[in-house]
């Protein structure tokens, strides 16, 4: 067993080695040794996760301590693994799409002077993920959920010149922070009432602790474990980016493409998902918890769908349908169907850090120019990309057969079977959502790829759109006159299809062991009244069944009325979308500020919290407390000791110093061994 | 090791090799002052080492002791010795004095010997103040540490640097007062100075109560304790950066030592009786001070009501009586000598190029002093908390132990992952990021191999004490346990 556990600890600390190579060597070690340093810190974390895949399936599991962090009273803080199904799953996902971004950043940072301090971050970021998932307590936990916040803090504000950019890291830390908040709430009432952090222990307790009320208000008892619950995915809420905390991902593209594909598409703001999924033993008795997990998620799976509609930068429009996708999710978890959420976590990170890295490779074809207005026909300059993108674009809206539609179509089925408060509100949310899906991703695709050609003309005037992708604002961006788009290196291009294998496939070989199997069984935790998942079981007879069967369904007929709709209006009359536009002029406005969610946070609490800064400042400092109280007084004193500092003209640290001896003296006069 | 008497070297190498670097007189020997200051303040460190090697973590029992009659007239004692409690502040102040040494190495230009004096004299004096067991002892440092603090503000201070100097004085001095007084009350009642002796006294509850404001007024201006930390933020603005890091750094923690080694166990009934209120004002320095810092144009003073708003989660951790509240706050009181200390330090850092501390005149320093950015984002990110780093041990410890207290005490203290992110990293934006903000800014030039030393040391010991905090906890563990037993023993 050493051995194993010894390979624990290789993956992260390889990723970490990396970083720290990249980071305060990168002078040293070049660009190069930069992107071989970390790249193979990766690797080696792949490599190691494999090992340990093969051995959970062999049936070894385990939990350990590494070591004890810290002690207080009865509580001991530890760092330590829980190597499970669900923990080796993750750690697979994060370390090989984390190395297709590794490897992809090759030809995306090319010419970019933060090449080494890029991929340091990069691998920092690995190794923080990895801590995230691999714990086996709520310390650690909290302890990667916090690093992967500043890793995205960093990498949100890579180009550092850039107003947007630094708004928007800031932005992102502060609403995670306002997430972290409860979170800290919630375990910190988890390490009250079960005297535990370990993830074991704790879930040995959860019935009793389900017992247990807290009166947070004088004589309006609530369950201890609704109040942890909801406090933990307050937490899941900022990370994972579900409304009303969500305001932070759509800015978050002010980042480079190579990390929105890694940090905030495919592994972290699915941390909020993997965590819920994690303590699935604690949420399960609290039905006011998933109610409250339900309806939050189904909200932002449907109406930042919406937002997708009206956005012209091509990475805007995968942000939001990330959001979106991230309220499928989180649905699936409120209606317990967990091992459906963590399933479309998988097949989401593997499409949806294609369609971002095929955003970016567009990027690089457009010489950084990202509005989807200056683009079109790119199918015939860009081969690779175009396939890989129409790949990633049918996972993602669920086409049969590719393994978004397996994932997505349980979570779909799972709603439905729900009968817990606010899974009706849920099931319309997730249909409806499945059509403005399909919409929003094939009006990028036909505007990108298809249509009349738009670049290489002169620019539309878009600004304020936060949609230069420069560093440097006197750099020219976009195609020149004439110019055409060319297709990426392979550093870019090989991730793209290594990417698209596992959208198109993995779905169709994975759903049977991880929903129906007994793959999730040790490490997912279901009531037997809540088991959606059981009751879709029995209408489940093998994926080429079911995906036989998804042709005829509502799903199917309303996805692909998206996909016509968005051919029509983009491809054959785009006069429509425009006449639209004028007609519902309220509504356009309505979505295209994002809800106002922005213009009230800024007012509200950016600008209250300000004001009431200054008013605390300089009414109760300044006016009150120093001005009544403190003034007064001092004033008097300082000019009479003023006055008597006259008398030592200068040289009052020869006086002071003089008392100081004077203390020595009387020290020793009085000093008399006993 | 029981040979030495370890803990008078502490007290007594620096100040007399303080009053030596004295001797060297007028700045034509500063480099011979520098010189002797750093010998000095390395020494004076390395005689604090076998304390932490030495001392065993597994006793209550005072530490290191030493004996020796003082004023037999009064039954006064110089009486010294550690125990979990404090031996961890004495290594603090040791080694904290030496980056002060080098912080001001070519810095300070006049009057380097006095200034380098009395950094070391003070040192020396607060090793005293926290190893002292005899009550008296205890005043006559807690005093005299007054005098050199003063003077750094008023001589190497800023431009309205007597009023600041006044201020700090005038209000410390106000606040000690009643604490002799109360240190001559219980000499009264049990005829001796010794402070372990009145850990064991009984006390009537309105005696107690009196007992209570004396060292609460004493204290809670050191700490210093909303609203009576006014003196905090000017004082800041006008003290040299070395003066900022101690007085931040050593000088803040007294207040909270005060009242672990006096208030809680002495009076334990009125401490108990009082809780709700100090829990209260605790919260008022987390929340009101938090929004006061955000709002600061100034960097130093964003930084001084910062450590207000730290020193809130410290009293708070106190006052709520369980191992998590206490050796968080203690935690938290190390935590923050690194940090705050080092945040003044890089803002020094910055003044001492720009001879400003105005965020506005800063603005994309990053582009000119990438490594001092790095730096600064480390410290920035501890000052907010961040996991992995020495300032997320306490608040974590801190917020926990709230929680079992109550729920809406954690809440309100919580409310510092947001604030405190906030005000720091607003600065930090303002401040390192961005472009080019001013020509001034555009001939920066990164920091030198001195400066690199004192912040990568911090970096160091901020880094290591978030990721493995086990040694400095373990240290407390037997203490703590001893004070809340006295606490929760009634003395009625």
């Amino acid at each position: 067993m050493s051995e194993m556990q010894n390979l624990y600890l290789v993956v992260p600390l390889a990723p970490l080695a990396g970083a720290i190579l990249a980071g305060l060597f990168g002078k040293a070690i070049g660009r190069t040794g930069a992107h071989v340093a970390t790249i193979l810190g990766v690797a080696v974390a792949l490599f190691a996760s494999i090992l340990i895949y093969q051995d959970v399936q062999a049936g070894n599991t385990f939990n350990g301590t590494v070591y004890t962090w810290a002690t207080s009273g009865n509580l001991s803080l530890e760092v330590g693994f829980l190597i499970d199904e669900l923990t080796v799953m993750m750690m697979l996902v994060v370390t090989f799409v984390s190395l297709m971004v590794h490897l992809y950043t090759i030809g995306y940072m090319q010419e970019d002077p933060g090449y080494q301090r890029f991929f340091s971050y990069i691998s920092l970021f690995t190794f923080s993920m990895l801590m995230l998932v691999m714990s086996n307590n709520f310390l650690q936990l909290f302890f990667g959920w916090e690093a992967v916040g500043l890793v995205s803090y960093l990498l949100i504000g890579f180009w550092y010149t850039r107003p947007t950019a630094i708004f928007a890291n800031m932005k992102a830390f502060l609403v995670n922070r306002v997430g972290d908040f409860g979170f800290l709430l919630g375990i910190g009432l988890v390490a009250a009432h079960t005297g535990s952090l370990d993830y074991a222990e704790v879930f040995a307790q959860a019935d009793a602790l389900s017992a247990k009320t807290i009166e947070l208000f004088p004589g309006a008892p609530w369950l201890l474990i609704s109040v942890i619950c909801i406090c933990l995915f307050i937490g899941a809420m900022g990370k994972s980016a579900q409304v009303p905390l969500h305001v932070w991902l759509p800015d978050s593209m002010e980042g480079p493409t190579p990390i929105s594909a890694l940090i905030h598409a495919a592994t972290m703001v699915t941390a909020g998902i993997f965590m819920v999924a994690r303590m699935s033993p604690l949420f399960e008795l609290s039905e006011t918890a998933l109610s409250f997990v339900i309806v939050i998620g189904a909200t932002t799976a449907l109406f930042m769908g919406f937002l997708g509609i009206v956005q012209n930068d091509i990475k805007r429009v995968v942000a939001y349908s990330t959001l979106s996708q991230l309220g499928y999710m989180t649905v699936a978890l409120g209606v317990s169907a967990y091992s459906a959420a963590v399933f479309h976590l998988m097949t989401h990170a593997f499409f949806k850090a294609l369609l971002f890295l095929g955003a970016g490779s567009v990027i690089i074809g457009m010489h950084h120019d990202q509005d989807m207005r200056n683009m079109g026909g790119l199918w015939k300059y860009m081969k690779i990309t175009w396939f890989t993108s129409l790949v990633g674009s049918l996972a993602l809206i669920g086409f049969p057969f590719l393994s978004g539609f397996f994932s997505k179509d349980s979570i779909i089925e799972a709603v439905h079977f729900s009968t817990i408060p606010g899974a009706g509100y849920a099931y319309f949310c997730v249909i409806v959502g499945v059509f403005v899906t399909a919409f929003y991703s094939f009006r990028m695709y036909f505007l990108v790829f298809h249509g009349k050609e738009r670049f290489g003309q002169a620019h539309h005037d878009h600004h304020g759109d936060h949609d230069d992708e420069e560093p440097s604002d006197d750099h020219h961006h976009g195609l020149a006159p004439g110019q055409k788009p060319h297709e990426s290196p392979w550093v870019v291009t090989v991730p793209l299809i290594l990417l698209a294998i596992p959208s198109v496939l993995i779905g169709f070989f994975t759903i049977e062991p991880m929903l129906f199997g007994d793959w999730f069984k040790r490490a997912i935790h279901v009531t037997a009244s809540h088991d959606t998942i059981g009751q879709f079981a029995e209408h489940f007879h093998g994926a080429a069944a079911m995906a036989m069967h998804g042709f005829t369904t509502l799903p199917f007929f309303l996805a692909m009325a998206g996909v016509v709709l968005a051919w029509f209006f983009y491809l054959v009359k785009p006069e429509i979308p425009a006449a639209i536009m004028r007609t519902f002029k309220p509504l356009h406005t309505l979505l295209d500020n994002k809800y106002y969610f922005d213009k009230f946070n800024e007012v509200v609490f950016a600008g209250g919290s300000r004001l009431l800064g200054q008013g605390l400042w300089k009414g109760g400092d300044q006016g009150v407390i120093d001005g009544l109280i403190v003034n007064g007084t001092a004033r008097t004193i300082s000019l009479v000791a003023q006055a008597s500092r006259l008398l030592q003209s200068g040289h009052i640290y020869m006086y002071a110093f003089s008392m100081i001896i004077g203390l020595c003296v009387l020290l020793s006069l009085w000093f008399s061994v006993v | 090791m029981t040979g030495m008497p370890l803990l008078s070297l502490a007290i007594w190498v620096p100040i007399v090799g303080g009053l030596l670097v004295l001797a060297t007189g007028s700045d034509r020997n500063a480099p011979m002052a520098r010189s002797m200051a750093l010998l000095t303040s390395v020494i004076g460190f390395l005689v604090t080492i076998p304390l932490f090697t030495g001392f065993d973590n597994s006793t209550s029992a005072m530490q290191f002791v030493e004996l020796a009659r003082w004023i037999p007239a009064f039954n006064v004692h110089y009486y010294l010795g550690v125990d979990g409690l404090s031996v961890l502040f004495v290594l603090l102040n040791s080694f904290v004095t030496i980056l002060v040494v080098v912080a001001g190495w070519e810095v300070i230009k006049t009057k380097v010997a006095q200034y380098m004096a009395a950094f070391l004299i003070m040192s020396g004096l607060l090793n005293g103040i926290f190893s002292s067991l005899d009550g008296l002892l205890f005043y006559v440092f807690f005093e005299a540490s007054l005098i050199p603090l003063y003077l750094i503000i008023g001589v190497w201070g800023g431009a309205n640097r007597v009023y600041a100097a006044f201020k700090f004085f005038l209000y410390t001095l106000a606040g000690s007062l009643l604490m002799l007084v109360a240190l001559i009350y219980l000499f009264m009642q049990s005829g001796s100075f010794s402070i372990l002796d009145w850990h064991e006294l009984p006390i009537a509850m309105g005696a107690q109560n009196l007992l209570f404001w004396a060292f609460l007024i004493a204290f809670a201006v050191k700490v210093p304790m909303w609203p009576v930390h006014t003196w905090l933020p000017d004082a800041h603005v006008e003290a040299p950066t070395g003066g900022s890091v101690v007085l931040a750094a050593i000088a803040l923690k007294l207040g909270a030592y005060g009242f672990l080694r006096f208030t809680l166990p002495i009076v334990p009934d009125a401490s108990q009786a009082m809780a709700p209120m100090m829990i209260v004002l605790s919260l008022i320095a987390v929340v009101y001070i938090g929004f006061v810092a955000l709002v600061q144009a100034d960097m130093k003073k964003l930084v001084a009501y910062s450590s207000i708003a730290h020193m809130g989660f410290v009293t708070l951790g106190f006052f709520i009586f369980n191992p998590l509240g206490v050796e968080g706050a203690l935690v938290q009181m190390i935590s923050h000598g690194f940090v705050s200390g080092a945040m003044f330090l890089c803002i020094g850092v910055l003044y001492d190029r720009m001879h400003s501390r105005q965020i506005a005149d800063y603005g994309g320093v990053v582009n000119t002093m990438p490594k001092f950015a790095a730096f600064f984002m480390l410290f920035a990110m501890a000052n907010a908390g961040l996991p992995g780093t020495s300032g997320f041990v306490g608040e974590f410890m801190v917020v926990l132990g709230a929680v079992q207290y109550s729920f809406w005490v954690a809440f309100a203290a919580a409310t510092t992952l947001i604030l405190g992110a906030a005000y720091t990293l607003w600065m930090y934006k303002r401040v390192v990021f961005g472009a080019i903000g001013n020509d001034k800014v555009a001939k920066l030039e990164d920091i030198n191999g001195r400066e690199f030393a004192f912040l990568a040391v911090l970096a160091a010991c901020t880094l290591i004490m978030g990721i493995y905090p086990l040694p400095v906890t373990e240290v407390m563990h037997a203490s703590v346990n001893e004070l809340l037993q006295h606490v929760a023993t009634s003395k009625l």
